[in-house]
Order: C-alpha cells, then sequence, then structure tokens
C-alpha cells in the first residue's frame, strides 16, 4: 500500500485531477470548494498546465467548453449556485458530446442559501441541470480518498462516453481532511479523432456543434445519446453495499449522509434490527439493480439525504415502490445526527413489521 | 496572371445568407487572410449564435459553434489549450458581442488574450428576424422599437472600439466597413493585422465590420449600403481605436 497523505477532500480532487493528466483548470471563487482554484492557482504554472479565474462560472463553463473541444483533459468546480451559471455550459457540452469534468461541491440553497453541506442539487445534477434530453454521469463521493478515486474515475467515464462526469460532493467531503493514497494507475486515455485542433492541411475539417435545425437528425443524435447513456446504465452504476445480507430495513445514502447513516447501522445492529446500507456511488447512473434486488428481501426502505427528499424519487423508481420507502432528512446546511437516523431505522423496523 | 477564385479556407457549401448581406464578403476576407497567412490547418473557427452561427459549415479550418455570447470564453479556452500551435479567432454578432456577451467581451480583452475577434455590426438581431440591437442608432425602427429607439426608455448604443480602447489590455481596435471597393480593401488590411498579430503573439485584435442587413432594415441592397455611409459611420467614425505596438514604438 503506498503512503498516505493527509488531505482535504477539495485539495484531493485538485491533485487527483492532476494526476489524471488534466493540465487546464478554469474557475471562479465560490464557498466551499475555492480551495480546488487555490490548489490549482498554485501547482498548474509549475507544471506547464493553465489555471485560469474566469470572469464568471457562465464563461469558465465555456472555457472548458473551447479546451474540450481540442480533446485535451479540462475541469473546473463551483458549489450550488455556480453550477446554476454553468449549466447553459453543461447543456451545450452535452450537446456537443463533449467530455469534461465539474465538480458540484453542494452547499444550502435554492437562491443564495447558504454556505453549509447539502445534496439538495440532487436532481439538479442526475437530471441534467441545463435545457434537453441529456445526463451527465454523476459521482458522489463519500470519503476523502473517493474525492480522488472518483475523479480519475470521472475523466475516464468523461473519455470513455463522451460527456461530462461530475462529482456531486458537499461541504463535508469538500473541507474535511482524512489520509488519502494519491498511487493511482496511469490513467487511460482515449484516441480523440473528432477534436478541433486544426486540419493539418491533412483531412477534412472538424465541426464541434450542438445545432441541428432539421428535426429528424436533432432527432437521430438523440436516440443515439440515449442509446450510449443505457450501455452507461447497464455498466458503469456503482454502489457499496454494507450488511445488506440478511437486512429486513435498507437504507439509502450517499456521500456525507451515507457515513451518518452508517454510524445508525451500526448502532441498530446492536440492538438487534436487521438494517442495511446501500450507498449509491454513481447516483447516475443510480444502481437501481441493488435497489431492485433488495426490494424483494426487505420490509422498508429509508432514504437519508441532506434535502427535502430528491434521491427518495429514485429509490422508488428503482424497487417499483414494492416497498415503503421513508424519508430521513435535514435541509438548508444541516446534518442528520446518527441518533436522527436510528430513530427512523427504528420506527420503519416497527411500521415494516420488521424483527 | 491574376485567377480570380474562391478562397482555399472556404468550402464549397452554398451560403444561406440573405441576398445583399455582407456576411458574404467578410467570410471571404477572412478566408483569403487565412489563405494568404497560411495558416488554414492551425486555425480554429469559433462561431456562436446569430446569422453566422453557421459559419462552421462555410470556413474550410475546424469549426466550433458556441452558445450565444461566450465565443470569447471558447476562444479562450481553445487558444489555451495548445498556444503555441492553435491560431484561434471569433466571428460574432452585435447582440452576441455587445449585448449577452459583454463580459466575456471586455475580460478577453482586459486579459489580452491571444486571439482574433471578428465583429459584425449591423445595428439589428439578424437571426431572429430584427430586433433592436444593443448597437441600434437612436430612432432606429426595429421589431422591438417600433417607435424608433428612444434612448430615454432603453438606452443608448454602444461604441464597442470605443469602450474597449480605455482598456490597458487589448493590442488592437479597428473599426471598418464593407459598403465599397476602397473600405473592402481596408477592412481586408484590418484583418490581416488582427491575424498577424496574433501570429505574432502580440495579443487581443477586435475588428468591427459595419455591415448592413437589407432584409431587416427594410431596404435594397443598394440602399442599405448608402446607408452605413449616412446613418453609421456619423455615430461609429472608422478608424484605428488602438494599435498598442505602434504606440509602443512611436513613444520610443
Amino acid at each position: 500500500m503506498a503512503e498516505k497523505v493527509l488531505m482535504k477532500g477539495n485539495e484531493a480532487i485538485a491533485e487527483a485531477a492532476i494526476l489524471a493528466g488534466c493540465r487546464h483548470y478554469f474557475g471562479y471563487p465560490i464557498t466551499p470548494q475555492t480551495e480546488i482554484a487555490a490548489y490549482m492557482a498554485k501547482k498548474m504554472p509549475k507544471i506547464g498546465g493553465t489555471f485560469l479565474q474566469a470572469e464568471s462560472e457562465v464563461a469558465a463553463i465555456n472555457m472548458v467548453y473551447g479546451v474540450a473541444s481540442t480533446g485535451m483533459r479540462v475541469m473546473t468546480s463551483s458549489s450550488s449556485p455556480g453550477i446554476s451559471l454553468k449549466s447553459e455550459g453543461l447543456s451545450y457540452l452535452a450537446g456537443a458530446d463533449l467530455p469534461a469534468l465539474v465538480v458540484n461541491v453542494q452547499r444550502g440553497g435554492p437562491g443564495l442559501g447558504g454556505i453549509q453541506p447539502s445534496q439538495s442539487d440532487y436532481f439538479q445534477a442526475t437530471r441534467g441541470g441545463g435545457h434537453g434530453d441529456y445526463h451527465m454521469i454523476v459521482l458522489a463521493p463519500a470519503s476523502v480518498q473517493e474525492m480522488a478515486s472518483l475523479t480519475v474515475k470521472g475523466f475516464e467515464l468523461a473519455d470513455k462516453y463522451r460527456m461530462t462526469s461530475m462529482i456531486l460532493a458537499d461541504g463535508t467531503m469538500g473541507q474535511m481532511m482524512e489520509p488519502v493514497s494519491l498511487d493511482f494507475e496511469a490513467s487511460q486515455t482515449v484516441e480523440k479523432p473528432w477534436a478541433t485542433t486544426g486540419t493539418k492541411m491533412s483531412r477534412p475539417h472538424n465541426i464541434v456543434n450542438s445545432l441541428f435545425l432539421q428535426p429528424d437528425e436533432l432527432e437521430k443524435y438523440n436516440f443515439e445519446r440515449y442509446e450510449r447513456y443505457k450501455r452507461i446504465e447497464e455498466t458503469e452504476a456503482m454502489c457499496e453495499e454494507y450488511m445488506m445480507d440478511d437486512a429486513e430495513i435498507c437504507v439509502a445514502a450517499f456521500g456525507i449522509a451515507a457515513r451518518v447513516s452508517k454510524n445508525a447501522v451500526d448502532e441498530a445492529r446492536k440492538m438487534g434490527i436487521k438494517v442495511g446500507l446501500i450507498r449509491p456511488i454513481t447516483v447516475w447512473p443510480f444502481p437501481k439493480a441493488a435497489f431492485a434486488k433488495a426490494a424483494d428481501k426487505v420490509k422498508a426502505f429509508i432514504s437519508v439525504e441532506l434535502s427535502m427528499g430528491q434521491m427518495i424519487e429514485d429509490v422508488k423508481l428503482a424497487t417499483s415502490c414494492k416497498k415503503p420507502v421513508f424519508l430521513c432528512n435535514r435541509a438548508g446546511g444541516m446534518i442528520p445526527a446518527p441518533e436522527q437516523v436510528l430513530a427512523s431505522i427504528k420506527e420503519a423496523a416497527e411500521i415494516g413489521g420488521a424483527n | 496572371m491574376v485567377v480570380f477564385d474562391k478562397p482555399h479556407a472556404l468550402t464549397d457549401a452554398p451560403m444561406h445568407y440573405c441576398p445583399g448581406c455582407t456576411h458574404g464578403i467578410v467570410h471571404r476576407l477572412v478566408a483569403e487572410v487565412i489563405d494568404e497567412l497560411g495558416i488554414e490547418g492551425k486555425t480554429i473557427g469559433v462561431a456562436p449564435v446569430g446569422c453566422s452561427v453557421m459559419a462552421y459549415n462555410y470556413f474550410a479550418c475546424d469549426m466550433i459553434e458556441a452558445a450565444h455570447g461566450r465565443a470569447p470564453a471558447v476562444a479562450t479556452g481553445v487558444k489555451r489549450a495548445d498556444p503555441e500551435n492553435h491560431i484561434v479567432f471569433t466571428y460574432q454578432g452585435d447582440g452576441d458581442l455587445a449585448s449577452i456577451g459583454m463580459a466575456e467581451t471586455v475580460h478577453a480583452a482586459a486579459r489580452n488574450e491571444n486571439i482574433t475577434i471578428i465583429f459584425i455590426n449591423n445595428a439589428i438581431y439578424g437571426m431572429t428576424g430584427g430586433q433592436m440591437a444593443p448597437t441600434s442608432l437612436p430612432g432606429q425602427v426595429t421589431q422591438t422599437s417600433p417607435y424608433g429607439r428612444d434612448v430615454k426608455q432603453c438606452g443608448f448604443p454602444i461604441r464597442v472600439c470605443e469602450m474597449l480602447s480605455e482598456l490597458d489590455g487589448p493590442e488592437y481596435l479597428e473599426r471598418v466597413t464593407v459598403n465599397n471597393v476602397k473600405n473592402i480593401r481596408q477592412a481586408k488590411k484590418a484583418i490581416k493585422k488582427a491575424f498577424q498579430n496574433q501570429i505574432d503573439g502580440k495579443g487581443f485584435s477586435l475588428i468591427e465590420v459595419l455591415s448592413s442587413c437589407p432584409t431587416n432594415w427594410g431596404m435594397t441592397p443598394k440602399a442599405a449600403l448608402e446607408w452605413i455611409d449616412e446613418r453609421m459611420i456619423p455615430y461609429y467614425p472608422l478608424g484605428v481605436y488602438k494599435d498598442r505596438s505602434a504606440q509602443e514604438a512611436q513613444d520610443k
């Protein structure tokens, strides 16, 4: 095992991105993710890369669009209100089939909201955020180690499927420090013959574009994109299952909510309640199969979220509403305590008829 | 013997522009300059929303279509991806550059981003059917200023070259037009300088081209070209608004 270093989650993302071969970063200051920009500002000039503080989130995502058009790995990071501003660009990246990595270290909303951790951009992330039919690959780290490893994975998936990967973190993940290993395999890269890097007078011109005025042509591209999405849903969904073998209650949670929930599951187990946890690592594609399987075994689900209940809809869809799904949540920047989750588990055990 | 031919940097695709529109002339000038500088193989053009959104069909170099107003940001990314090997130009209209994309324009200029901007100022939104632009003249009748542009209600037109010339950043700013042969020759000279500046690493060059829109102005092509002389040039005087290298040489 390689040496571990103590890092903040935001810094782990930045360092992992550099290790993955990203040499272009564009951003705009916003709490609680500014450490990513600060890290890049320090590092990029030393390694021949580009750090540029853009005039706005809108400009930053379009600078990303420019670099992505040339086929190079590129990223931006922001927090919730800034991601709303980037959403136009996210739609264009999808429409032009460009790979990029976008980090959202979520804070409470709506509006200017607050600066404390939140998961209330789940809908925005998993449903696309901008206009039109599209998805992003959305990765939800629950440790500083995953902040790093999912960043590398995000670049690889973005290249592989020519689409945006989003790291959907939260203020806790961004700010907390943990030991992390940065000993990654050499990141996989792919050929990009579509990139606009100049014809060198040796090929017809490449065009990066999302405009198709003929509806049948535009429809064709939408159908092709959704074929790709289907393949991703079949092959790239990731989750962690914890104590699910004999579970009668299933807690669903990602990110910081999953860490809190794990404590609550351990406590409930001590009380003899058969409860387990499914932690989605990809929230799009949602790990439907794991939930569908669980729906045939458990008596109830509890979705633990730092929002008014967004992932709960995916849990209901994945389980075809076969079993009751309860919500255990805090919002606005508050984090559920393990005791709150434990209370929900006990309640579900009674209502769901467990034990 | 001089043979009049289509520039290599233009494709054979028939252009969609209206009869009498000067986009065709400006496209040709840009393509001639690309040919003459021998840079087609390393040039990447960025055309955002507006009448020229489909410029990617007409230029033979690599092309990128961008979101409305965002071309300078996209061009910044393309340039910075490989500054040594990418020649990057944007081709933008007045609504795009001076309204929705003003922030991107000003900041690319302030950074002296080493790109070339071709700015088509025809004082109207063409693609959407003739609405008031940030450069529409006082009193100008458009679909969204049907009683004439009332400066008390919706403000004054923006003189982009003059405004940007106040910044320390930009290398070169010139306003030209293409309404007669003499002006076309000057416009080509300006466009060539704007590309040469980029090749020489001098930085941000913007050429504003006063253009006609006979369709949305409701004029014949000939009357539209005359309107540039009579109405536009008095408000938007032609000339060089900034040439930092020349100024620095003079100051020495």
